[in-house]
């Protein structure tokens, strides 16, 4: 009998873990001005020996681009060079909300899908990135009014989606029977609701620029701020916590609610934790990339066939599957058009459309027994 | 546990459902080495009692004690690790595979971020081999018939280790010679002081399995005793609503033979 033991955990999540590692050194070389990989990895291995300097070969590229720039302070030793510049200062920051952002939509759609017993659950589909979304956008254009900055808008995501969740719930779980019909109808009704509220607040706040709503409506990281990466490693840190001790949970909701409880779990309590858990990941998600749609559905799915359906895996493969995603989708964003870039939700849409469309077709939509 | 506790007690258990009176006013003991058969029409409350003895409805009036202890003075993982259910199915929305749905039955018995120990995973291929579904333990639930899933869903109350089984409608989906070998795993089962509550609408079934049987009809039992006592031609009229013949089978147990629908209604 072929069971999940800790140590298969942890193989998977070290592979995982260097496919991560390859794609963001992949995606700091790509760009308009092509720096080769052992640059990069230089730079970086150069970069990471300031603070440990155990390494002897990163010592000797950390040497070497001090010896470039000998004025640069000890903090930021290889500043100087060119390459350097790009890789740390353009493109680290941006590969970096990427993996964090696809973490948490990846993360959060497991979770969708485990909590809602349907594959097709996907916080994009659904509405919450929407919901979520509205809540940013109006922090946004309050805190301009207000003169609090930006970092309203986080927690305000995080509200949004919150509501959109609740009330998902309600109206698509009413008589405690969600059915994929509800579900997935409720949540174009809250897509195209969001889009209005977020056009809406946007034109009234002044936030006219054509373009910045488009990039929120498509899901981008070209705009993104890099001085909200703190706050979303902070919700993705916190719903991971919620998340992975919930793991062994997630498995026996799949058995339904009723099965579930008679296993020894507290679904309520459950269910709240799950709610807190993926609004946090969305919202964190939504304040920096707008809406991203499908990876909580395509990275998901990849990883079940991939590694099987239990939770104890699924949760933390998803968080480092998602990240190696979207750097690879965002470096695809950034170059495959050459100079000009394409918003990442596009690249994403692309790949998850169809692959909803076949999950649709394969699971019907057959309603689920409560 | 002494030989002389009641596993399980229902004290006058009232339960409404959507408005509507489903038990009013159950009273059932079932004592150690006991397995109750529970027999009635459709919408008779057969599942309402076992889903107010796995705390899945909280009754509106009456008590539910496991060994002695109310309900709702254990935790769900305490009451977890005394009183399994088998479900008539189950639909899994991802492919889990049997094996691991056999191993979700040890949930009471780990810590939060547990992972099943060779001990589990032996007590796991132990029953599925007992419930003859050993060889399905790497297929995904989402390939097996309604019987192999079945059988898998007996193997994970077993494997759950409980002072009590409640079994709905357990062999349903199941052939003869698989009826038979849930019926000796629940009689091995009962045999070290435990026992079992089971409903079932195959009579015949029911009183060569059971120790004891309880009729329910309206939402109380109308009666309960020996196979031989309740399976009798008013009874079977009374609750079912049949002309039938009770005959003895050359083993002495009583065999159900209908004749015809009743008149009323």
């Amino acid at each position: 009998m072929r069971i999940l033991t800790p140590s298969r955990v942890a193989a998977t999540l070290l592979g995982l873990l260097a496919a991560l590692t390859a794609a963001a050194v992949v995606g700091l070389a790509s760009g308009p001005s092509a720096v080769p990989l052992r640059a990069v990895a230089r730079v970086l291995l150069g970069d990471a020996a300031n603070g440990s300097a155990t390494d002897p070969h990163a010592s000797v590229g950390a040497g070497r681009a001090e010896e470039v720039d000998p004025a640069a302070g000890s903090g930021r030793a290889i500043g100087g060079s060119p390459a350097a510049d790009i890789v740390l200062r353009v493109r680290l920051p941006r590969v970096v909300l990427a993996a964090l952002v696809g973490a948490s939509l990846a993360v959060a759609g497991v979770l969708f899908q485990a909590l809602l017993r349907n594959p097709l659950a996907d916080p994009f589909v659904l509405g919450v990135s929407g919901g979520a979304a509205v809540g940013g956008i109006a922090a946004m254009s309050l805190g301009a009014s207000l003169g609090i900055g930006h970092a309203a808008v986080p927690p305000a995501a995080f509200a949004g989606a919150v509501v959109t969740t609740v009330v998902l719930y309600a109206v698509a779980g009413a008589r405690g029977f969600v059915s994929a019909t509800n579900l997935l109808l409720t949540g174009v009704v809250f897509n195209a609701f969001a889009s209005a509220l977020i056009v809406f607040a946007a034109s009234t706040a002044g936030l006219t620029e054509g373009t910045s709503i488009f990039l929120w409506l498509i899901g981008s990281l070209s705009a993104s701020r890099i001085d909200l990466a703190a706050w979303v490693a902070l919700f993705l840190a916190i719903g991971l916590a919620f998340a992975l001790p919930s793991a062994r949970g997630l498995n026996l909701l799949a058995l339904g609610e009723e099965s579930a409880q008679q296993l020894g779990l507290d679904v309520a309590r459950q269910q709240r934790v799950l709610l807190i858990a993926t609004s946090l990941m969305v919202g964190a998600a939504v304040s920096v990339a707008g809406l991203v749609g499908f990876v909580g559905l395509i990275v998901p799915h990849l990883l079940r066939l991939l590694f099987g359906p239990d939770h104890r895996l699924l949760v933390p493969a998803a968080a480092l599957g998602g990240a190696a995603f979207l750097v690879v989708c965002d470096t695809a964003a950034r170059t495959l058009l050459g100079g000009r870039e394409l918003p990442v939700g596009a690249i994403t849409a692309l790949a998850g459309g169809p692959l909803f469309l076949y999950l649709l077709r394969r699971h019907h939509l057959a309603p689920l027994v409560p | 546990m002494s030989g002389k506790q009641p596993s399980l007690v229902f004290e006058d258990v009232a339960v409404q459902v959507g408005g509507q009176s489903v038990l009013r006013g159950v009273d059932l003991t079932l004592a150690p080495g006991e397995i109750l058969g529970l027999v009635g029409r459709n919408g008779a409350g057969k599942t309402t009692l076992l889903r107010v003895a796995s705390r899945v409805i909280r009754p509106r009036r009456g008590c539910v004690r496991v060994g002695g202890r109310p309900l709702e003075s254990l935790s769900r993982r305490a009451l977890a690790a005394q009183v399994a259910v088998v479900p008539q199915d189950v639909s899994i929305p991802f492919p889990f595979r049997a094996g691991e749905v056999v191993l979700m039955g040890r949930s009471p018995h780990l810590g939060t971020f547990g992972f099943e120990s060779a001990g589990d995973v032996e007590l796991a291929r132990s029953a599925m081999a007992e419930v003859g579904v050993e060889h399905l333990a790497d297929r995904s639930m989402l390939e097996l018939s309604g019987g192999e899933r079945q059988l898998v869903l007996v193997a994970r109350a077993l494997v759950q280790d409980p002072t009590v089984l409640l079994l709905d409608e357990p062999t349903a989906h199941l052939d003869l010679r698989h009826r038979l070998g849930v019926l000796e795993r629940v009689r091995d089962f009962v045999e070290l002081g435990r026992s079992a509550l089971v409903v079932s609408h195959d009579l015949g079934l029911a009183a060569r399995g059971c120790t004891r049987l309880a009729l329910l009809a309206d939402g109380r039992v109308l009666d309960s005793g020996a196979p031989e006592q309740v399976l009798t031609p008013e009874n079977l009229r009374t609750v079912f609503d049949i002309e039938a013949d009770v005959v003895k089978a050359p083993d002495g147990s009583p065999l159900v033979v209908p004749r015809s629908a009743g008149l009323r209604r």
